[in-house]
């Protein structure tokens, strides 16, 4: 019997610690695949952060290294320059990138780093229990914003493709969404694109991916995904924000 | 430049060229006074060398990288001065937490906060007991030339590998900003295997490698620490090193480190040509500090005197290395101020030297 459908060999075979209704473990299985599909995951180092995906160690297939809490990029940063035959990615929330490790995103996008960065944006602190994150909207309630976040008091969202694509530095920055099969499939294309951006030396590619916690957003994995379509897609539009990879026409 | 040829160096240059001699392949930095040199030479010279020398955003982030590089199994090393190494202390305890072995200087100077830029002693408690968070000890080795910091440097490396722990150099901004003929030894550079460790990419020919200082389960966590701490009870049984001076009839005992015990030991020299027996015990490791060495330099002295650039924080190891059965005296001068030999004698024979 043919087989349609099976794990990607880098995604090794343990029960995910990640909510019901997460997006994390399509997010993993997107990147292994692309890892499997490229042959390159004994070539792959990968980083984690601090955050809900902190054990995603246990997760790839590759070497990992737990980097503390917002510094992947400085970590992934250390592999890669003195590794440059070496694929490494860095895997990171919103808190991890956008807020305590904001200094270590940028100035890996403004030197070029040739890694990839995977960006999940949910809009809030997952491990810790539900509390407001760089990217949460005007009005989304949290535990520290039990009213709803107002910008006058805690300030606005922070749209990192946006800021990231502002950088002379930075190659490709993409914002993409798993709530549909064909942003699934269109997660998975740009994630390909980054890996292959590696590569080729073409330098710094980001994929920000609109994710879901149904826990802490107090939804139910299917009202989840209908929040990120409604609320999270206006206020971070989807698509290609930066790719100086290619010619001319490539958005 | 020639080995074993005699080169008048600043020590943050030599410091440098001694890490890139024993081996290291990058060096990630942040400017601060008084190190700068140490950066500005790696900028010049690593590349050339066929390594990596990175200006990292922030001390942070210089920390972050060599763990990353240090991960892969390469040499790594970061420098800087006082606050800054309180901005590394975070990576400093990630890595003795991984296992990650690598050499961080700290070329000293005033605190607390911004403080100054002359030299200091202050950060020893924090280099010996607290260089961050958790349950952890780094190797700290203590010159005072700038021959003794080419040395150390190579020393530094070759025991991070062998035990898997971070190494540091505790110098201060009088040794970093002093010109001093050195020379480099032929360094023998011991290769230390890290194949079962390195997170390298693993070419599908192992299980994959894991660097990390997370354990959610309390006993796994304990676990992990008390190997550790065999580690280190095989680091204080091997690696103590002290340098004992005229202490085998010595009265008084003067206990300094780094370019402290330059200043002391002029002292001691005038002391004794006054007829006044002191001797000097200078450790060169201040972690594992040498407390076989401090008993026998103190086994005939009547009183010992801790000399440091700082209020006083040398001294409790002291007190425990002898179990508190001498009086321990203190002269010190902080801020960034350097004590005299003339002060330093004038304590020597008020502290009792001198009866």
């Amino acid at each position: 019997m043919a087989v349609v459908f099976e794990r990607p060999k880098s995604l090794l075979d343990v029960p995910l610690h990640y909510c019901p209704g997460c997006t994390h473990g399509i997010v993993h299985r997107l990147i292994c695949e692309v890892l499997d599909e490229m042959g390159i995951e004994g070539d792959t180092i990968g980083v984690c952060p601090v955050g809900c995906s902190v054990m995603a160690y246990d997760y790839f297939g590759c070497d990992m290294i737990e980097a503390p809490h917002g510094r992947a990029p400085a970590v992934a940063t250390g592999v890669k320059r003195t590794n440059p035959d070496k694929f490494v990615f860095t895997y990171q929330g919103d808190g991890d990138l956008a807020a305590i490790g904001t200094a270590e995103t940028v100035h890996s996008a403004t030197r070029g780093e040739n890694i990839v960065i995977i960006f999940i944006n949910n809009t809030i602190y997952g491990m810790t229990g539900g509390q407001m994150a760089p990217t949460t909207l005007p009005g989304q309630v949290t535990q520290t914003t039990p009213f709803g976040r107002d910008p006058q008091l805690a300030g606005y969202p922070v749209r990192v493709c946006e800021m990231l694509s502002t950088l002379t530095g930075t190659a490709y920055a993409h914002r993409v969404a798993v709530d549909t099969v064909p942003h699934i499939r269109e997660t998975k294309k740009a994630i390909r694109k980054a890996f292959e951006n590696q590569k080729a030396k073409k330098g710094f590619s980001i994929v920000e991916v609109l994710s879901t916690c149904p826990t802490n957003w107090g939804l139910t994995p299917t009202e989840a995904i209908k929040r990120l379509q409604d609320e999270m897609i206006p206020y971070y539009p989807l698509g290609v924000y930066k790719d100086t990879t290619e010619e001319e026409g490539n958005k | 430049m020639k080995t074993l040829e005699r080169n008048l160096m600043k020590g943050n240059e030599a410091l440098a060229e001694a890490a890139i001699r024993a081996g290291c392949k990058c060096f990630f930095g942040y400017p601060i006074t008084p190190q700068t040199e140490l950066a500005a030479y790696m900028a010049k010279r690593m590349n050339k060398a066929g390594g990596v020398f990175l200006q990292a955003e922030s001390e942070i982030a210089a920390i972050n990288m060599v763990l990353g590089a240090a991960s892969t199994g390469v040499r790594a090393m970061t420098s800087s001065s006082s606050p800054g190494l309180s901005l590394k202390s975070e990576g400093i305890s990630y890595l003795a937490g991984s296992d990650v072995p690598a050499v961080i200087i700290n070329v000293q100077r005033g605190g607390p906060g911004l403080g100054g830029i002359q030299p200091s002693q202050a950060d020893y408690w924090q280099a010996t007991k607290a260089m961050g968070h958790g349950d952890f000890h780094i190797l700290v080795f203590a010159p005072a030339s700038v021959q003794e910091m080419v040395d150390m440097v190579v020393k530094a490396f070759d025991k991070a590998d062998q035990y898997r722990v971070p190494a540091m150099i505790l110098a201060d901004g009088l040794l970093g900003q002093m010109m001093e003929p050195v020379s480099f030894p032929e360094i023998n550079a011991n290769a230390h295997d890290k194949s079962g460790w390195a997170a390298n990419g693993h070419g599908k020919s192992r299980q994959h490698h894991i660097i990390n200082s997370l354990y959610l389960k309390p006993d796994e966590l304990e676990d992990s620490v008390t190997e550790r701490f065999r580690r280190y009870d095989t680091i204080k049984a091997e690696e103590t090193d002290a340098e004992l001076y005229l202490t085998e009839d010595c009265d008084i005992l003067l206990c300094a480190f780094g370019a402290t015990a330059r200043v002391v030991k002029s002292a001691v020299n005038e002391a004794r040509a006054q007829g006044i027996k002191a001797g000097l015990f200078r450790p060169k490791t201040l972690w594992p500090f040498p407390v076989k060495e401090i008993n026998e330099a103190a086994k005939n002295a009547k009183k010992l005197l801790s000399v440091e650039m700082s209020m006083g924080q040398m001294i409790d190891d002291i007190r425990l290395a002898i179990n508190c059965s001498k009086p321990v005296e203190f002269y010190g001068r902080t801020g960034g101020v350097i004590p005299t030999p003339a002060e330093v004698l004038a304590e020597i024979k008020k502290v009792g030297g001198a009866e």
